[in-house]
Order: structure tokens, then sequence, then C-alpha cells
């Protein structure tokens, strides 16, 4: 253990890690050096060529890897070919296109940099063009050619860790998981893994960088045989020690700590029942649903409210059952989507006070908030505001607030235990209600929207009883009081608890009280 | 044998060559002399391709450049020019069995026709293992040559070959060369600008200013004949110098 990572998870991601980095980087190289010859050869392309380049890389590397997965979403479905959207293949495009922009420029720059007499020698003397390249650009410009891979390889190992975003494994995991529970041992485990294997890789390529220039073939031939083990230990399968033969089973989560939880509940169930698992966690909120639609994971839980608006495109707010029964008949027959079941609670926004300051207000309901809403302040999260649950909160109840706060959530809360702000927007799942003793105000006139945690699967996953069967005892088992004490475990600071140990606590009182 | 038939050739409008015309027998040494932007490049480089004229022809043994595939012209004539151009990534053998090794030509007796090559030059077979940063200037020209003339070349180009050597190397690569092209009965071309040079290396001086050819004779016949100013400047010049070396030997 290093920081509560296990060694097997940290060479597992590592080696995930590595291997994605340097088959991004082989491919750009692969494609790149070519595309620099031709451009330093001919100034029409040259111009255009590294302008396009240069623009692409311009793009943030988040956006980067996020467009590719509506883009293979798209291909998958003109060509019909099965495209996998998420994961390795997204990943590796997305690193290959930004890795392209160093080895072009390098190479462009090497094949141009070469001096003019050599070049006129080389005419002189009847080299055609191909004798030209191999003979006099390629191992003259040998150097540049190779920092450029250098700075290639360095950035695409810093990179890849977003590569976690869309569901491609990599150290990033460790650091997206660890920001979201803010378990900073994990998150500096996760940037010192990747500092130091970009390190290695660009050490190693300095000692062939100078085997070329030294013409060096003892240390041209130890910098790449270590390069290749490298890779090659890559693929390599490393042991985690929970192999299985079962049908394998993907399971989504999106990027906090509920759903992190749930994700490993839902996956200790799975493998108590034999199956293979595999995590595809901190998936954009909007990815999620279309990656289970479209059979990339096979099973996660979404909100009913969040389905309802993002995914059916609804705009009105009816009662809970009704939605949620439309829900379940929407999603399997658009999406062959399967709503398991609500596990019993909700994540839902929900206003929250301090106990003592409600009972002293006498304020229980929405309509009490409302009365005197122009002696208090309201903290929010950064969006609420202009999110659709403000607007119908304020044509159900019409608050004039003396002063309105965003926040981000974890200033929101210390806001509201400092007394800067006297109500505030909570997640009604979130610990910090129990942890801060918080109430929830109701909402007679129905004005937000259900939340309900739902378990989703798609077609395949639903088809098979024995998988519906090993998920369907967590249906209902799980009440607020249960997830929002599974989720303060996890958030609060002090005796912090890792999302699977509080799945584990998780899973005991399920069992306990069945 | 080489010949220039009404060859031109203009740069953004300027002309560098107008309306040359001129034949080289085979056996000959010719230097260009000129002032710089006279054409006297263009016109050697019109012979291997380095330049294509914009109009009239350049043959070589009565053959057409321009029908043949530049990339074997090149390779069968020998090519010198100021920079020297050694690979620095080869070594000084490697660099002189270059043409050999583009024609595609067997490598056995490679190291035979090196040391060969070498010794034609002047120079010990020990370089042959050098890197041409462990060279002098002298030596590396000299390499250059021997480069040039590996595989057996009847035509040498040379485009101010002695440019950039110290004053005593030129005195003796100059020299060296002009023994080999008889020995070996090759047709030399050599721009030069220093008129001395020219004069006592060649067997027919050319002049050429703004494109044409101002004078074409032997230099004993230069050096009788006065005709346009500017050539009498430099043969005035080259005289000059020599007359001012004479005067102080006498006083010395």
């Amino acid at each position: 253990m290093i920081g509560g990572v296990s060694w097997p998870e940290l060479a597992r991601l590592a080696q995930a890690h590595l291997f994605l980095s340097g088959c991004a980087v082989l491919a750009a190289v692969l494609i790149g050096l070519p595309v620099a010859i031709l451009a330093a050869h001919d100034r029409r392309v040259r111009a255009p060529l590294l302008g396009i380049i240069s623009l692409l890389q311009t793009i943030p590397g988040l956006a980067l890897l996020a467009l590719f997965y509506p883009l293979l979403l798209f291909l998958a479905r003109a060509t019909g070919w099965p495209i996998p959207a998420l994961g390795f293949l997204p990943a590796l495009l997305a690193l290959g296109i930004y890795a392209l922009l160093p080895v072009v420029r390098n190479g462009v720059a090497a094949i141009q940099g070469i001096e003019p007499v050599l070049v006129e020698a080389a005419h002189g003397l009847g080299m055609s063009r191909w004798q030209r390249l191999r003979l006099v650009e390629l191992p003259l410009g040998a150097p540049v050619i190779l920092a450029g891979i250098r700075t290639a390889a360095v950035w695409t190992i810093g990179t890849a860790t977003l590569a976690t975003t869309i569901g491609q494994s990599s150290l990033g995991d460790l650091i997206f998981s660890g920001l979201q529970t803010e378990d900073w041992q994990r998150v500096l485990v996760g940037c010192v893994a990747a500092a130091a294997l970009a390190i290695l890789v660009d050490a190693m390529l300095a000692l062939v960088e100078t085997g070329i220039a030294g013409r060096s073939r003892r240390r041209l031939g130890a910098g790449l045989a270590i390069l290749i083990a490298a890779l090659a230990m890559t693929l390599a399968p490393v042991s985690d020690g929970r192999a299985s033969t079962g049908r394998l089973v993907v399971i989504g989560a999106k990027n906090f700590s509920e759903q992190y939880i749930l994700a490993q509940l839902i996956e200790e169930r799975l493998r108590a029942a034999g199956y293979r698992t595999q995590r595809r966690d901190n998936l954009g909120s909007a990815i999620a649903y279309r990656a289970l639609a479209a059979g990339d994971i096979g099973v996660y839980v979404d909100y009913a409210g969040t389905l309802w608006a993002n995914v059916l495109r609804r705009t009105d707010t009816p009662d809970g059952d009704t939605m949620l029964k439309a829900l379940a008949q929407e999603l399997e027959r658009r999406d062959k989507v399967r709503v398991l079941g609500p596990l019993g609670f909700e994540n839902a926004y929900a206003f929250a006070m301090i106990r003592a300051r409600a009972q002293a207000l006498e304020i229980t309901t929405l309509d009490d908030l409302a009365r005197i809403a122009p002696r208090l302040r309201l903290g929010t999260d950064l969006e609420f505001l202009n999110r659709p649950e403000w607007q119908a909160v304020e044509e159900h109840y019409h608050p004039v607030f003396r002063a309105m706060r965003p926040y981000s959530p974890t200033f929101m809360y210390r806001a509201l235990a400092d007394g800067a702000v006297d109500v505030i927007s909570a997640f009604s799942s979130d610990g910090r209600i129990v942890a801060l003793d918080l109430v929830t105000l109701d909402d007679p006139r129905g004005a937000l929207p259900r939340y309900d945690a739902l378990l989703l699967l798609n077609g395949g996953a639903a088809d098979d009883p024995r998988l519906v069967a090993a998920l369907q005892p967590l249906i209902g088992a799980i009440s607020i009081e249960r997830m929002r004490g599974a989720n303060w475990m996890v958030d609060r600071d002090e005796n912090k608890r890792t999302p699977a140990q509080a799945a584990q606590w998780l899973s005991g009182e399920i069992d306990r009280t069945r | 044998m080489i010949d220039f038939a009404h060859v031109s050739k203009r740069y953004d409008g300027r002309p560098v060559l107008d309306d040359v015309s001129l034949s080289i027998a085979a056996g000959s040494f010719v230097a260009l002399v000129g002032a710089s932007g006279a054409g006297k490049t263009t016109l050697l480089k019109a012979v291997n391709r380095l330049i294509e004229v914009d109009q009239g022809m350049v043959a070589v043994n009565g053959r057409d450049v321009a029908d043949q595939p530049a990339v074997r012209l090149r390779r069968q004539i020998g090519y010198v020019f100021q920079g020297v151009g050694l690979f620095p990534h080869m070594t000084v053998a490697q660099n002189i069995w270059l043409v050999p090794r583009l024609a595609g030509m067997a490598a056995a007796g490679r190291a035979q026709r090196v040391a060969d090559l070498l010794a034609m030059v002047s120079l010990p077979e020990e370089l042959a293992g050098r890197y041409p940063h462990q060279l002098s200037g002298g030596q590396a020209q000299r390499v250059g040559f021997a480069r040039a003339l590996a595989a057996g070349p009847s035509i040498m180009l040379m485009d101010e070959p002695f440019g950039a050597l110290d004053p005593v190397t030129r005195g003796d690569v100059g020299p060296a060369y002009r023994a080999l092209h008889d020995q070996m009965g090759l047709t030399s071309l050599l721009v030069t600008h220093d008129m001395a040079e020219a004069l006592i290396l060649a067997d027919r001086v050319i002049v050429l200013g703004a494109g044409r050819i101002l004078a074409d004779m032997p230099p004993r016949a230069l050096l009788r004949a006065r005709g346009e100013p500017t050539i009498n400047a430099m043969i005035d010049a080259a005289r000059a110098s020599a007359a001012r070396l004479e005067a102080l030997a006498r006083e010395a």
C-alpha cells in the first residue's frame, strides 16, 4: 500500500497508462514523420499543415478526448461497424493527435535545418530523393526528430491522465477519484506516478538521443532495449487476484463519491455471483447514459430527474410515480434500457438549513421559507440559479431573498456553517446534511422534480436472469440515511474511508436488514 | 565535350545568362572568371542540371542534358564546390565511396579503391577511417576531390573549389589537381573569381560579364590582349600584385 493505493492497483494503472501513451506516441511517429518529410520538401503543404496541427493542439486535452465520444458514436451508427466509442480507441486517437505537433514540427525543423552545403553536395553527387532522405536527412536530422519525440512522450504521458474521463484506465483514475472524494493522498500518488513515468521514459529517450548524436551504438541500444522491454511489459497481464471466468460486465460511474460507492457495491455483488467485472469511472454526466444505450457499459446508477430532463428532454414536472413509470416505459422502448428499480433514496436538490435556526424561525416548508425570504441569504452551488429547478421554485413559491451567492459545493456548506448564508441548495443524499445537523425543507407544491436513484441495465444485461437476480436485493434497500452515511464516510476530512470501504459498510447494512 | 547553344537564364526577370553559346573540347581545362553575378556559376551548374536553363540547349558528349535523368547525369560528372560538403556522419572512406554506392556499384575492392583515390590526392591511407571534423581544410577539400573522382568521371565541374583554403594550401591543391587533370585526361570546368588562378591553371579562360562572354582565349593571349576595361582591370590587378611581390623579393 502507498497512500491508500494498493501495489497491484498502482501497477495495473501504470501499465494501462504506459501502454496507452506508448501506442499514442508510436502512432504519432508513424503518421507524423512521413507527414513532416512531405511538408519539409513542399512549401505549399507546409504552412497549411502546420497550421491545422497547431490548431488541433489548442483544443484543450479534455475537450479533445470528450469530442471523440460523439464522433465515434456517430461513425459506429453511420457505418454499422462495432466501433467502441469509449475507452482505448478514443483515448488513443485524441492522444495521438496531441502528440502529432511536436513530432511534425521537429521533423520539419530537422530536415529544413540541414546545412545548405550538405544539401548541395547531396544534389551535386546525384542522390535520388529517397537516397537523400535515407543517407542524409534522416541520420543528420535524427537528434532534432528525437527531441520532438521526447516532447511528445512527456506530453502524452501527462495528458493520458485525462483518458480516465472517457472510460480508459490510466493513472488519472487515482487523480480523478481522489479529487472527487478529497482524498489528496490518492491524487498525489497518481500525480507522482505519472510524473515518474514521464521522467523515466524521457531519460531513456535521452539515452537514445545521445547514442545517435555520439554515434554510440551501446547507448542507443541500451535506451531502445529498455523502452521496448517496458512496452512489452505493458502487454503482460497483471494478476490482481480476481481472475474469474464468468461473463464480463462493465459497470459505469459518474464522477462523484456516491457513484463510486454504488459502482463498487454493484461490482462486489456481481463478482460474488461469478461475473468478471470492469469499471468505467468518471464518465461525464451526458456520456454515461449514452454509453449504456450503446452497450459500452452494462449497468450504472442514474437519477430520475436527470434522465427525465436530459435524456427524454421533458420540461414538465409530473408527480413522482407518474415520472418513474413513464421513464421505465420510454427508456425500454427507445434504447432497450431496463430500469431495474429505485434504490430507495433520492439525490435531489433540496433547500437545507441548520436545524436550530429553522426551528427558531419556524420554517419546515418552502412556503414558510418564501414568507421570510427577504430577511434571509441563499447560498447555492455554481449552476443552481441557472437550472430549471430554481425557475420552478420561483414560479411556485415566489421567494425573494436578501442576497443570493453561488459557491463551489464545499464552500457552500462551509458558508452555511459559518452563518454567511441562512439556507442552501443542498443535495439530499449528501453526508454533510447529517454531519452538520441540517434539515431539508418540504416541497408541498411539488416544484422540485424527483431524483430517485435508479439502477439501469442495458438490454444485454437485462436479459440475463442471473445478473438481474444478483442485483435485485439492492432495489429499495438503500435509504436516504444509509446513503448519507456512506457518502459522509468518504467525504469527511477526518477518519476518511475509501469508496470501497464505504461500499462494504453499505453492503453489510443491506444484508443485516434483509 | 560540353556544348552550350544559345543558353539564357533569368532570375526574377534579371538575365544572368544572355544567349551564351560555347563549345568545350574533351580534355581541355577551362576557367570561367568574372565578377560575382556575372553568370559563371549558373553556366557551370547548367551542365549537371543543378540549374535548369530557360532557353537554349546544354549538351554533354553530344546529348542534350534535359533528356537525361538528372540523378544519373550528376553521378557521371564530378562535382566539387567551395563548401566541400563532406557528410559529417560518414567517415572519409564512406564519403569518398558515396557516388559508386549511390549507383549501386559492388563494394568489392572498395578499400583498395579508396586507398588509391586518397593516394591520388596525396593523402595518407590512414585518413580513411576518420570523420570530416578531424580533417584540416586542405585535407577536406582533397577528400572532396577524391569523392568527385571516385566513380571515374570524364568531366569535372568545380565551383570556387579553392575559395575557402588558406593561400599556402591553395597554391598546393590547385597545381596538384592540374596534374591529375593531365594524367587522367579529364575535361575540367573551373569557376573562380581569382584571375591569377585562372591564368595559371587553365588552358582557356572565359571572362563573363552580365551574362555574356566578354573574352574567350588562352591565358597568354589574354595577357597580351587589351580589351574591355573590366578585363583589363582584372588582369592588371593580378599583374600588379605579382609585380609587388617580385619587387619585395628583390629587396629582401
